[in-house]
């Protein structure tokens, strides 16, 4: 049953695993951004007038697995492929298969994104866990938090590739995958805690932030790996990624079997 | 027993329409309008199984169409269709696995792995047994001649030798109906014969059903026992092709290459398509003259060195029924 998924899996790991240049590009990149960004938030830690309610030690961590995890964790992170087989017509192949291409798609999304990431976060988080303070990675306070956050991180995941699915769904309707992606990403980045970590947001933001699912695929793993999420924090909150994720697929089932009963595959 | 049954399908497409010009462009922010377009109008016909069914008519005569709802891709606004027992569009996942396609504009290879992974994954979706798959993968790398290019990305392949690639991942599942849309498209001379040939193959050995849309006339006079003609969504012609020669191929081209003679030619019944001093090119209409009696008048009125008699290209044939049904 599984078989098909896994073996579009598998070719796409494959197939994205030969960019090597562009994970050495990705990788300079990403060291750059996190010292901008370290660097921005010690010169706010300098002049806070109160204690935020994150350690700047624990912003600095944040900030290095954000880099070090970012193509699990973005909403930009695209696949050309999949936006051209839509508009060019090239669907028409996969609607000739016998199985589902929500399926399909969701294995190649998250192959891409595993096999980006399997590339670039090793290089960057070896290096920062022996940067000289206060740049260093600080470790999780106990093995037990790390396997949390590594299993948050997973979930988190596969939220991620259920949300971007929604942004290829939108594409049968608009036809432009432009729009679609400048809204999923930037309100996508801002309300997951990439731009600033939601801890550090006013409260009202927060409230907001909370009630929307995107905090569960990047802040949350990250703050569980700091200790700024407790271990029992972290249990319940895995409940509420379970939830948010089988929701957010069977709505990008539904949505996408109505997408596609209204295809038209012109031309040709 | 028929394979493929169409009944009374037809299907319109909306189409948004508006005039050239800015001003057209801002009215059409508020109000935009809509034409409807019959792409298909109570198409009904039938297929045995082991048929070369040649679908052809004019471009946007609605063969693409037919054949996207014959692979469950579209559905229609009315009618029924049955393949093997299959409403394509109702039971599309158990229905594809029967049925082979080759869009010709279209590519369903990964563009930047070797064309085997994509094999192997067409074998992992249709699950396809593993003795069946190498079998049926002998037998197309040895027809399309794929053994040097099998393990290359499919980015550095040629037109020619993608698509050759493109028909053999379209029958790798043993599908007992092949639908191909156009898959000569853009192909060199050899490369067509080669897929002609195997088109041709694949029909005597394993009995497959071949539907095929073509412009080329070409294809379809070396493979198609039948054709269909399609025009502004309505069939017009459905039956052999040399039934086709027959109703509507009654003329003959003379061209003939003669002693310098600057008399011009008078055949009744012909008509001078070309003419100079030493040669000329007629047009026989062989149901008002005999192609002997032209030939015999030919000859006593000039000194003929040479005379070659061609029968009307099907393409004329084709482009004369299309004037004929005003299409």
């Amino acid at each position: 049953m599984m078989k098909p998924y896994l073996s579009v899996f598998r070719l796409r790991i494959s197939n994205g695993l030969q960019y090597r240049a562009a994970a050495l590009a990705g990788v300079g990149t990403q060291f750059f951004f996190g010292f901008i960004f370290i660097m921005i938030f010690q010169a706010f830690y300098a002049h806070a007038s109160e204690a935020p309610s994150m350690t700047l030690s624990q912003v600095i961590t944040y900030t290095w697995l954000k880099q070090a995890f970012l193509a699990l964790i973005v909403l930009w992170l695209r696949d050309n492929e999949l936006f051209q087989l839509i508009t060019s017509g090239n669907i028409a192949y996969e609607l000739c298969r016998p199985s589902e291409i929500y399926g399909l798609w969701y294995a190649k999304l998250l192959a891409q994104r595993l096999s980006s990431a399997l590339l670039r976060c090793f290089p960057i988080l070896i290096v920062v866990a022996f940067l000289p303070e206060p740049y260093r990675l600080q470790l999780p306070p106990d093995i037990v938090s790390g396997l949390l956050f590594l299993a948050t991180l997973l979930i988190g995941l596969l939220m991620i590739v259920a949300l971007s699915m929604l942004i290829y769904i939108s594409v049968f309707v608009t036809m432009s995958p432009a729009g679609s992606l400048l809204l999923f990403s930037i309100f996508g980045e801002f309300f997951a805690g990439l731009i600033i970590p939601v801890p550090l947001m006013p409260d009202w933001m927060q409230k907001i932030v909370y009630i929307l699912p995107f905090h569960w695929t990047a802040d949350f793993p990250f703050r569980v790996f700091t200790g700024n999420i407790s271990k029992a924090e972290a249990l319940t909150g895995i409940l509420a990624q379970c939830l948010w994720l089988a929701a957010l697929i069977l709505f990008g089932k539904f949505t996408m079997d109505r997408a596609l009963k209204r295809v038209v595959v012109q031309g040709g | 027993m028929e394979v493929i049954t169409l009944n009374g399908i037809s299907k319109s497409f909306l189409v948004a329409k508006r005039p050239s010009g800015i001003k057209h462009a801002v009215k059409s922010l508020f109000h935009r309008e809509y034409t409807t377009v019959e792409a298909l109008r109570d198409i009904s016909f039938s297929i045995a199984p082991g048929e070369i069914v040649g679908y052809i008519g004019p471009n946007g005569a609605g063969k693409s169409t037919t054949i996207k709802i014959m692979s469950g891709i579209l559905v229609p606004d009315s009618g029924t269709c049955t393949i093997h027992g299959y409403t394509p569009w109702l039971e599309r996942v158990p229905y594809v696995k029967n049925i082979g396609v080759v869009f010709g504009q279209r590519s369903q290879l990964w563009w930047d792995v070797p064309v085997m992974d994509s094999f192997e994954l067409l074998r992992d979706i249709y699950n396809i047994p593993q003795a069946e798959y190498r079998d049926n993968l002998t037998l197309l790398v040895d027809t399309l001649d794929l053994g040097s290019i099998i393990h290359t990305p499919v980015r550095q392949l040629s037109l020619g030798q993608r698509m050759r690639c493109e028909i053999a991942a379209s029958l790798l599942h043993s599908p007992s109906i092949l639908f191909l849309d156009e898959p000569t498209i853009g192909l060199d001379a050899v490369s067509k014969i080669a897929v002609r040939h195997f088109i041709k193959t694949i029909n005597k050995e394993k009995g497959v059903t071949v539907i095929l849309t073509t412009h080329d006339m070409n294809d379809i006079e070396a493979l198609a026992d039948r054709i269909l003609l399609i025009g502004k969504g309505t069939l017009l012609y459905d039956g052999s092709v040399q039934g086709l020669r027959g109703q509507f191929g009654t003329r003959r081209t003379i061209t003939a290459e003669y002693r310098e003679n600057s008399n011009p030619l008078d055949i009744p019944g012909a008509s001078l398509l070309s003419w100079t001093p030493d040669r000329a090119i007629l047009s026989v209409d062989t149901e008002q003259i005999l192609i002997s009696d032209a030939i015999t008048r030919l000859s006593s009125q000039v000194e003929l060195l040479d005379v070659t008699i061609d029968t009307q290209p099907i393409e004329d044939i084709i482009v004369q029924m299309y004037k004929e049904y005003e299409l």
